[in-house]
């Protein structure tokens, strides 16, 4: 009887993940029929008369004896003999600060609290410093403030939520991100692009949203002090209750103040505002994990003072009168949200959810003799539902918003009041394939009572040609009524006469904005010299079909007016990630922005609008698990030459030169307690010679602070402790 | 009029809530390797009738099932899983299902009782 050979492969298993062992010696037991298995495992032996016993055997593996059924094919994996293997190799990789899935279909970044670490300080709107999808601008010489930017457009054309209610919008669109601090952060979410219906029409280019801590998950006890030599003091306290199985509280106390008056580039205006600020949060929570209850109550006060302008400028004495030039911005805020959350027993994949917040925001400001002041009251409310459609491939969001917002300013000495009423309903389909691609397309249909009725339709998709990659597309609309003197704030830190070119529209005689938002990016994963790195490419596209737009074209005046032509922000983006060596992180990016819109004399690049952009930052990081350790993170920021508005100094068509900015901080660790760090702002000591225009005659119509284009102050350097105490 | 009937009507899935169904959730063990092998374990669950939602756990091999038992068997769901080359406690993969898996989704089979 000519008997066949047998075959077989010879395997390993390994972090879930099974490979051919090649080389491995297969013989029958007590003959010199033998064999060695190739490079895919795989092996044939004729068969041996004798006996069914096969012997296998590779060094540093257990050596088996397998019984051998004649004609079926032999699967044989090995095991790792424990006595012979050399040593124990334990892999571990730090969870990188900032990443990007491979499998969401929208293009969103994921900021741990890592990551804001690397800026000087300590609120939210610092917080996008070594972030590039976003750009941080400069907003006027006298607060301070950074405005910030992605695909070329300014915060009241993304969504920014809190804990997915709009947070930063309305009268708290300029300094709003100032009003979270740092240590309250659990997280942000940057997405490019169209956002989801669910969170309204209202996002154009992006969405940020932050998560704050969690009474049920933060530390018991946490005090944060920050102190640097530049005059800025910070506290942050968290305490933290578990009152019974299912409820707890928390209460977060922040203050932080600039109370040392610096001027060093001798304009005799302060280089910096002098700040005050109070903020308390209040939150409870409660969770029922068996009958699926979650349920968030949160409460927050807020009062922020600042003052700038001269440096001897004393509000009390000066205030109203021509001697000095002084400003004062006081903010007070009170917010109160409602979340409610119920996910079915058994049906994981359903839920319910209920928001509702209230904020009242009342700012009473003056510029020199300009006046701004806005109260705004709003009411959100958003009642979600969540299912699928026969499985859990096909799932769907549905759900209804309700939104009341009463804006009433005095600007100059001129009333505004409006309400804007909305309420919407929303669909939002999503499709899982569980590998190659997903998709989510919504719609939404809402009745305003300034913007009208209409349909918001939004689509995302995502598809994974090949490993590590994913290539991703989203379009989608959004509209907004433009809050044209909260939003541009900085107009008041100018004496530019205001000219509103009303026609019939709702909102200051002018038509709300609409805008269609496409594009997509390219993600891919690679390995370069043996290491990980990550390559981005994004292109988006915003083109306006109506705007209402702001117009510094002319010296001494601004002007609003509805968009006539076109108007668009074109941006592009190449990027890469690498970590070339342990503990070392680096990131690149290059950018692109045309952000063209038609005023009366013509199609022209944004004022303060660079084309284009370089961002490079490592950082390293040999903080161990006892907490003590080195952290050291450089940044190098070029920004390419900006149009500048017309203005009485430098007349029409004067382009301010690029510029880089070098960035760097060094942290030593002492303990997971206390940490000392001395950082370095525009380290290369770049800075707009004069900032100011018309800074002789404050209360003349030259005076001008807006255009900013570079740093102010030169090189800064800081130091600093942050002293955590957690879990006593 | 017609606006609120338009929001109401888009808000309309609400109230597919109410259906008579026989949801049971369950978890077995499923043999298999890695991400390959979660996909096609998922992939071939949502091919039948009646299961809502299934996943399948990496590191544990757990697979976790919720299925309406008005639709759909506990049984021919293990047949189904073990069909596309995946043995589970009460069916064993077919041999020439099993030997054409790709390299990476080979696992160790379990010895069976002959």
């Amino acid at each position: 009887m000519a008997q066949t050979p047998e075959e077989g492969r010879i395997l390993i298993q390994e972090n879930n993940e099974t490979y051919p062992l090649a080389g491995v010696n297969i013989f029958w037991l007590n003959t010199t029929i033998g064999t060695v298995s190739d490079q895919e495992g795989k092996f044939v032996i004729p068969s041996a008369a004798s006996t069914d016993q096969l012997i296998v055997k590779y060094l540093g593996f257990k050596t088996d004896t397998l019984t051998v059924t004649p004609g079926k094919i032999i699967f044989h994996f090995m095991k790792e003999n424990a006595v012979e293997s050399l040593e124990e190799v334990e892999l571990t990789q730090r969870r990188k600060a900032a990443q990007k899935s491979y499998i969401a279909a929208q293009n969103v970044m994921q900021v741990n609290s890592a990551e804001l670490l690397k800026a000087a300080c300590c609120n939210l709107s610092e917080s996008f410093e070594t972030n590039p999808s976003i750009d941080v601008n400069f907003s006027d010489a006298l607060t301070g403030t950074k405005q910030i930017r992605m695909l070329g457009l300014s915060s009241p054309y993304l969504l920014i939520t809190e804990e997915n209610i709009p947070s930063v919008r309305g009268a708290s669109q300029i300094y709003g991100l100032t009003y979270t601090p740092g240590t309250w952060i659990e997280s942000i979410q940057i997405t490019k692009g169209a956002g989801s219906v669910t969170n309204g029409f209202e996002s154009i280019a992006g969405q940020i949203n932050t998560e704050l801590q969690k009474p049920f998950l933060d530390a018991p006890l946490f005090v944060n002090l920050f102190s640097s030599i530049n005059g800025r003091q910070e506290a942050n306290a968290h305490w933290n209750n578990k009152l019974s199985d299912k409820w707890s509280t928390g209460l977060y106390i922040h203050g932080n103040q600039r109370s040392l008056a610096t001027d060093r580039n001798k304009d005799d205006f302060l280089d910096l505002p002098l700040t005050k600020q109070v903020n308390l949060l209040n939150r409870w929570q409660y969770t029922d994990v068996e009958k699926g209850w979650v349920s968030f109550l949160s409460l927050r006060y807020l009062d922020d003072q600042k003052q700038t302008g001269a440096e001897n400028f004393n509000p009390d004495t000066d205030r109203g009168l021509t001697n000095r030039w002084g400003s004062e911005i006081d903010t007070q805020r009170f917010d109160a949200s409602l979340k409610l959350g119920y996910v079915f027993p058994l049906l994981t994949y359903q839920s319910f959810g209920f928001q509702a917040a209230y904020n009242s925001h009342d700012q009473k400001a003056y510029y020199g003799l300009r006046q701004y002041d806005i109260n705004h009251k709003s009411f959100f409310s958003n009642l979600l539902f969540n299912s699928i459609l026969g499985n859990t491939k096909n799932k769907f969001k549905t759900g209804l918003n309700l939104a009341w917002d009463r804006y009433d300013e005095w600007v100059d000495g001129t009333n505004y009041q409006r309400t804007d009423q909305v309420l919407g309903a929303f669909f939002e389909y999503t499709y899982d394939s569980l590998d190659r691609w997903n998709i989510v397309a919504g719609l939404r249909v809402d009745s305003h009572n300034n913007l009208g009725t209409f349909i918001t339709p939004r689509l995302h998709a995502r598809y994974t040609p090949w490993e590590r990659a994913a290539l991703r597309f989203s379009m989608g609309q959004g509209r907004k009524a433009a809050n044209v003197f909260a939003e541009n704030q900085t107009l008041f830190a100018t004496n530019r006469a205001i000219n509103l070119r009303q026609n019939s529209g709702n909102i200051y005689g002018l038509r709300p904005e609409k805008a269609w938002n496409y594009g997509g990016s390219i993600q891919q994963g690679i390995t370069l010299f043996g290491q990980q790195a990550e390559l981005n490419i994004d292109y988006y596209v915003t083109t306006f079909q109506d705007q209402v737009v702001v117009d510094w074209e002319t010296a001494r005046y601004i002007r609003f007016y509805n968009l006539e032509g076109e108007s668009y922000a074109k941006s592009f983006q190449l990027g890469m990630d690498y970590a070339p060596i342990k503990n070392v992180s680096m990131r690149f990016a290059y950018k692109n922005h045309q952000v063209k819109t038609t005023y009366l004399d013509g199609l022209k690049q944004k004022p303060l609008q660079p084309e284009h952009r370089f961002f490079a930052n490592a950082d390293y990081n040999n903080v161990n698990e006892t907490g003590k350790g080195w952290r050291a993170d450089l940044t190098y920021h070029f920004v390419g030459e900006q149009r500048l508005a017309a203005n009485p100094r430098d007349g029409q068509g004067f382009s301010a030169p690029a510029y880089g900015l070098w960035n760097a901080q060094l942290t030593r660790v002492f303990s997971p307690q206390f940490e000392i760090y001395l950082g370095g702002e525009n380290l290369s000591n770049q800075r707009q010679a004069n900032p100011v225009i018309g800074i002789d005659q404050p209360f003349g119509r030259n005076f001008d602070a807006s255009l900013v284009y570079a740093p102010v102050f030169g090189r800064m350097i800081y130091a600093g402790l942050r002293f955590n105490l957690k879990n006593l | 009029m017609k606006k609120v009937i338009l929001i109401l009507l888009l808000a309309a899935p609400l109230s597919l809530l109410a259906q008579k169904k026989d949801i049971q959730k369950t978890s077995f063990e499923v043999e298999g390797v890695c991400g390959m092998c979660k996909a096609r374990i998922e992939k071939t669950a949502f091919g039948l009738k009646g299961i809502k939602t299934a996943s399948w756990d990496i590191p544990t091999h757990q697979f976790t099932i919720l299925y309406d038992a008005n639709k759909i068997s506990l049984e021919e769901v293990h047949q189904a899983v073990a069909n596309a080359g995946h043995d589970t406690p009460l069916v064993t993969a077919p041999d020439e299902v099993y030997e054409k898996l790709p390299m990476c989704c080979l696992y160790e089979r379990k010895k069976k009782v002959e």
